[in-house]
């Protein structure tokens, strides 16, 4: 045997080691989802049975999708659904428009007291949401707000509460500010002497070039907005305006059917399983960029 | 980059343009202001605002609805919080003979705490206090007495995860950053799984969690299976010993794939020639890593705990969802106290208070970071 055919072989066993050992790694973070996705689909006595052995893991036994059908008719999931989707959308859309903007202002325009803003507007990113949530929450309960029957005061319980304190966003700004920096001002001059007004270079010059920056922003605030629980919790008591995330509360009331809680936290976590599967280069890239500027 | 056909322009108009005098300076202005002005405003009226907000209201009594006027109190809501004290407890002694007096075991009496912290004109100091916690010392016994036991626990259990999870969390993302950096095929399929709970809301990762630690849960199957049935189940979350243990491993399970990401993207910025030197130097593996890789990761390894600190700092899901700051407070944190109070007991002085005590926490800590590692930055 020569003593390249064992080099060879050796080469060979460490990758396979090396394949084992990655293996043995993704089942410790995949399992909690399995389990989750196939207990949704077991009654409760067995889902409960089922956990002391390697069936916990293995749809197997008497598999239904009647958790689902029963979790439906225990809470408007529709509802749920459809309030976190419709709050998640237009807090991402409007955010990504007025943010951009900024950025935009920050990075190639030049207007006194720009670079002191912009300071400050880094400056919040120290601060967590969570010591903002308790006078946030005294505040938005004394706003007024145009609506049809004239003018309210407080915005508890409502759409408006969980999107507009979300538009503007610190980190976002931030990340389009690194971005826009560095497109080459040329391109902005030859606009502007076309006779293009600053607006028209920010809709035809600017946003056209920025793809990757409006995706990492957008992934980065979906995340943030379908995952948000604190908030909603404090301001949307009444199940008309409740999200996914606190909808949760239905299925703990008096007996909880634990086929039935995985049933829905399967529903509301596999679409989100589902985009990220599809986009996880962007997803991740997002995450990296999010980091490494800041 | 993509290229864009660029048109020349006049030496002379380029040069009013880029000075920034000329016709086009005052719209220049106009614009830059209202362009950034919605996104701004919107910034100071629900960001600036309720934190300047939390600073002025943890100096009153506000609350959410009260029949009183709101009134500042100076820093009645901080003393109240913060207020901890050490007390040296001695035996018993006989008034006559000056002898430690002793129980039938030989073992000596002390006074009840309770005759010491209740309106005891000789401790006005220890007035209204709890313990917190105490040590024997001998035949004396040494108190730490608290205002506020609860807030002092959840501020030691949040300073306690964020020592045990930011250095663990960091160098396991790091591990696996290395992991992943290996040159297999299929390797990016690894990556997209250890990063996949980080897009899962952690109100939905906690509670599969707290399935997996109930006493019949996934945890204790596995491990009396691995140990062929010497293990004793454990109520991992009803247990004050292991709820904070457990709540912290399911916290860096999480989110250690975040950080593996930001780990890698430093990774790869470390130039392959470097290795390559390495490898016809000789360099074994770990001399690679402590000489070449090591080195390139320092801006990173800032960075990551930065983040890990701060996103540590902010505890609160896992606790709501999990223990709500149980078994016995052992799992209380700050934020979860700032919402207890703030939120569901309508004491919006209060939970602004500690509010500002987390902000002037992470500020610092964060500071004190950026001191340490001062001279790697450049």
């Amino acid at each position: 045997m020569s003593a390249r055919m064992v080099r060879g072989r050796n080469a060979r066993a460490g990758v396979a080691w090396r394949y084992v050992m990655l293996t043995a790694v993704a089942l410790v973070f995949v399992f909690p989802v399995v389990f989750m996705l196939v207990s949704s689909l077991k009654p409760d006595l067995q889902l409960l049975r089922d956990t002391g052995s390697l069936r916990a893991f293995l749809p197997v036994g008497d598999i239904s999708l009647d958790n689902y059908a029963k979790a439906f008719q225990r809470a408007p999931i529709g509802r749920f659904v459809y309030n976190s989707v419709l709050v998640t959308s237009l807090t991402v859309v409007f955010g990504l428009f007025l943010n951009s903007l900024a950025g935009f202002a920050f990075s190639k325009l030049r207007w006194r007291g720009r670079s002191i803003v912009l300071a400050v507007v880094i400056a919040t990113l120290i601060v967590p949401f969570e010591t903002i949530a308790v006078p946030l929450l005294m505040m938005v309960n004394t706003l007024p707000w145009l609506g049809p029957d004239g003018v309210t005061f407080g915005w508890l319980n409502s759409y408006r509460v969980q999107i507009v304190p979300f538009i503007a966003d610190a980190l976002s700004i931030f990340l389009f500010v690194q971005f826009f920096k560095d497109l080459p001002d040329e391109i902005i001059e030859a606009a502007r002497i076309d006779g293009a007004s600053w607006w028209q270079v920010y809709l035809r010059v600017i946003v056209p070039l920025s793809g990757p920056v409006f995706a990492t922003a957008a992934i980065l605030k979906f995340l943030a907005m379908y995952n948000m629980y604190l908030w909603p919790l404090m301001v949307a008591q009444g199940e008309t305006y409740r999200p996914v995330m606190v909808g949760l509360q239905y299925f703990f009331q008096l007996n909880v059917a634990w086929g039935e809680v995985m049933a829905y936290l399967s529903l509301i976590t596999v679409p989100v399983l589902v985009f990220y599967l599809l986009l996880q280069r962007a997803f991740i890239e997002s995450i990296a960029a999010s980091g490494v500027k800041g | 980059m993509q290229r864009i056909p660029v048109k020349p322009v006049p030496e002379l108009v380029r040069r009013t343009i880029a000075s920034g005098r000329g016709p086009g300076r005052r719209g220049e202005e106009v614009a830059g202001l209202a362009m950034a002005a919605p996104a701004v405003v919107l910034l100071l009226a629900f960001l600036i605002l309720p934190f300047v907000l939390a600073f002025v209201m943890s100096f009153t009594n506000q609350r959410l609805v009260s029949p009183n006027p709101t009134s500042f109190v100076g820093t009645r809501n901080f003393v109240q919080l913060l207020t901890v004290r050490p007390f040296l407890m001695t035996p018993l002694t006989d008034p006559v003979t000056g002898e430690t007096l002793r129980d039938a075991t030989g073992a000596p009496e002390y006074p009840v705490l309770r005759d010491i912290t209740r309106r005891n004109p000789a401790y006005p100091q220890f007035d209204g206090l709890r313990e917190l916690t105490s040590w024997a010392i001998g035949e004396r016994r040494l108190y730490l007495l608290a205002s506020d036991v609860v807030f002092m626990r959840a501020l030691g259990n949040t300073m306690l995860f964020v020592l045990v999870v930011a250095p663990t969390q960091a160098t396991l993302a790091l591990l696996l950053a290395l992991m992943i950096n290996q040159p297999l095929r299929g390797v990016n399929i690894f990556r997209t799984l250890y990063f996949m709970p980080v897009v899962i809301s952690i109100v939905v990762v906690s509670l599969l969690w707290r399935f997996i630690y109930s006493p019949t849960g996934l945890l204790n199957s596995i491990l009396t299976w691995l140990s062929f049935g010497n293990f004793t189940p454990v109520d991992w979350l009803g247990n004050p010993s292991t709820a904070l243990g457990a709540i912290m491993a399911m916290s860096i399970w999480q989110a250690v794939g975040f950080h593996m990401v930001i780990w890698l993207s430093g990774l790869q910025t470390i130039p392959g020639v470097l290795y390559e030197a390495a490898s016809v130097e000789g360099a074994s593996t770990l001399q690679k890593f402590r000489h070449v890789t090591w080195p390139g990761l320092r801006n990173t390894a800032v960075l990551v705990l930065v983040v890990i600190t701060m996103q540590a700092f902010a505890l609160f899901a896992q606790i709501d969802v999990m223990t709500r700051g149980g078994p016995r407070d052992a799992t209380q944190s700050i934020v979860f106290q700032a919402v207890q109070r703030g939120f569901e007991r309508q004491d919006i002085a209060g939970g602004s208070a500690i509010s500002v005590i987390l902000f002037l926490l992470v500020l610092s800590v964060s500071l004190l970071q950026r001191y340490v590692t001062r001279d790697r930055v450049r």
